[in-house]
């Protein structure tokens, strides 16, 4: 057993390393949360105090029309986006597993666009949709499709946001290839005395091994496309017609354009909240599906 | 697959299997380089020329003066915002690198009450979505009196905020043995230089791949200097970016040269610390966005 006196020399070594981010999470983290929470039933037009109006926020927000279709544009990128991203970033890890000379290349060149600054990529990809000059119309037109207006056009916005973040997935690919290359040889082996062809190996080996990789990948990449801002916010500001208002671009507007922090609060609880079940549902939903090894 | 691999296959055989997988290769070479060759090209060409359609993929005759043009640009110091990028990312990095693996200490190798308690509650602020903190984070650089300085930039990071990074090298620091310790400790060396001479020395790798994430999220931050600053003077290079636009019309050309030199020392970065950076993705699974 240890003195009481070494323990409590631990305690207060343990709390001296730790104070940094002690004093870090109360002042930057808990603190503005606590602050949030009261501000959300506040009207506070920044320059001058809040001033507490109860449920006003709430009431303004259940008859905001914007807040459902920033909703909607939210959850419409999100849920085609996202597994748009996971199907993609597997296929090319596949590829990236090839035992070929010279895949090391490959595997660099593939993951290049993903260290692109956001914004240099928001750029570069509204002058590749550039209705006029733009290079994707220019591909579409050997295969005589007409141009189209891309992120100009509401029906083609969201997809064309789709499209862009699916140039950047190379976290997820580099996630996926881990776990490629960590697929035990015997098992491919059974399977192919059992008679199992590529395809078959595929479906019964690599994806159930892989499983708990697709579920990180989701859930990681759902909470981070729930947050979409930056592309919307230089390329379409929420136009057009409002159909790349998503709801973080809205909680901006509301916070740092009109000056209402205290809706604006409520706003950021509700998403907050929002991302929480979401991820819940998924642990959830991931008994099912997600297979883990028992070592 | 592994069972006929090296097996008695035709050489014709083998030779079509391995044209295929590099023909795949290269298409999804393609794919990637596209956009990228899309925006070097754009970079070299002549001004003017960027509006033609059907575009000419390949610059005729190639010039460089986007890129003097895009850093002489009137009313825009480019070399200003480069260096407030700069001052950002080294500064906020260092604190990073140095008070997260501090904490990480703290959580990894001393056994103090409380420990469990507060190591979860660190963990749950990986949950936390950025848009809660942006408010209330907004509100208290206000009454600091931090608005239009680059300190909300750089001061949270000195005390330890991303608990991701805490998180990634608590766990390397616990694959080290422990009798390191009891061994300086009866030597008569503190805790302090256990972390900082026994501890940090050996953990390369999980620095490297910490540095590397906060370099590239610092450098690439633009909601954060969009919502702090206003001057500009205070401009970083994400923000600098955004006025090569304008109602009036895009020079894509200078647009691109100075997206492609705000890009060049990250890629000299990824190219030159390439190992950390993948081991750290496999540690933990996310990249530094």
């Amino acid at each position: 057993m240890l003195g009481t006196r070494t323990q409590l020399r631990r305690d207060v070594l343990g709390y001296m390393f730790i104070a940094p981010w002690l004093v870090g999470f109360i002042v930057f983290t808990a603190g503005p949360m606590v602050g949030l929470v009261y501000l959300a039933f506040t009207r506070y037009p920044v320059l001058s105090p809040p001033t507490f109006n109860g449920l006003d926020n709430l009431d303004r927000m259940l008859g905001d029309r914007f807040f459902t279709i920033s909703l909607w544009n939210t959850a419409y990128f999100t849920f085609l986006g996202v597994p748009a991203q996971v199907v993609w970033a597997l296929m090319l890890a596949l590829l990236l597993n090839m035992r070929v000379h010279g895949v090391n290349l490959f595997r660099t060149l593939y993951y290049l666009p993903t260290i692109i600054p956001g914004v240099a990529s928001v750029f570069l990809w509204m002058y590749i949709f550039n209705p006029d000059y733009g290079l994707a119309n220019y591909i579409l037109s050997f295969f005589g499709i007409p141009g189209q207006a891309w992120l100009w056009d509401p029906e083609l916005s969201k997809p064309s946001l789709i499209i862009m973040e699916l140039w950047r997935v190379g976290t997820m690919m580099v996630v996926f290839l881990a776990g490629l290359q960590g697929v035990p040889q015997s098992l491919y082996d059974a399977a192919a005395i059992d008679g199992a062809g590529r395809i078959a190996q595929f479906r019964h080996v690599t994806v159930p091994m892989i499983t708990p990789l697709i579920f990180f990948n989701l859930v990681v990449g759902i909470i981070s496309s729930f947050q979409i801002f930056t592309a919307a916010y230089i390329a379409t500001q929420g136009g057009p017609v409002h159909t790349t208002l998503f709801y973080v671009l809205f909680v901006y507007r509301h916070a740092f354009e009109n000056l209402r922090m205290g809706y604006a609060s409520l706003l950021a609880w509700v998403l907050f909240f929002i991302i929480l079940v979401f991820t819940l549902v998924q642990f959830r939903m991931a008994r099912i599906w997600v297979f883990y090894e028992v070592e | 697959m592994g069972v006929l691999r090296g097996g008695m296959r035709p050489f014709s055989s083998a030779l079509a299997s391995n044209t295929v997988r590099y023909a795949l290769l290269i298409f999804g070479g393609v794919i990637c380089f596209i956009p990228l060759g899309w925006m070097l090209s754009t970079s070299l060409k002549m001004p003017g020329t960027e509006f033609i359609f059907p575009p000419n993929l390949i610059p005729r005759p190639v010039v460089w003066s986007n890129y003097i043009d895009a850093v002489t640009r009137p009313g825009h110091p480019f070399f200003l915002y480069t260096r407030n990028s700069v001052v950002i990312t080294l500064t906020a990095t260092l604190g990073t690198v140095l008070t997260s693996s501090f904490v990480a200490f703290g959580f990894a190798r001393i056994r103090f009450r409380g420990r469990d308690f507060w190591f979860i509650i660190l963990l749950s602020t990986l949950m936390l979505p950025d848009v809660v903190r942006l408010i209330p984070s907004f509100i208290l650089f206000r009454i600091l009196g931090w608005i239009d300085t680059l300190l909300p930039l750089i001061v949270p990071f000195w005390f330890g905020v991303n608990a991701f990074y805490v998180f990634l090298i608590r766990q390397y620091f616990r694959t080290i043995p422990l009798e390191l310790d009891e061994a300086a400790l009866m030597d008569g060396a503190t805790y302090v230089r256990i972390y900082w001479q026994v501890v940090l020395p050996i953990s390369g790798p999980v620095l490297g791949a910490v540095t590397i994430f906060s370099v590239l999220s610092h450098w690439n931050d633009f909601l954060g200097p969009l919502i702090y600053t206003n001057s500009v003077d205070l401009r970083t290079l994400a923000l600098g970016l955004r006025f090569f636009m304008s109602r009036t019309g895009t020079d894509w050309n200078q647009l691109m040269a100075a997206s492609i030199l705000m890009l060049a020392p990250i890629l000299a970065l990824f190219f030159s610390m390439q190992r950390y950076f993948i081991r750290g993705i496999h540690m933990t699974g996310f990249g530094g966005r």
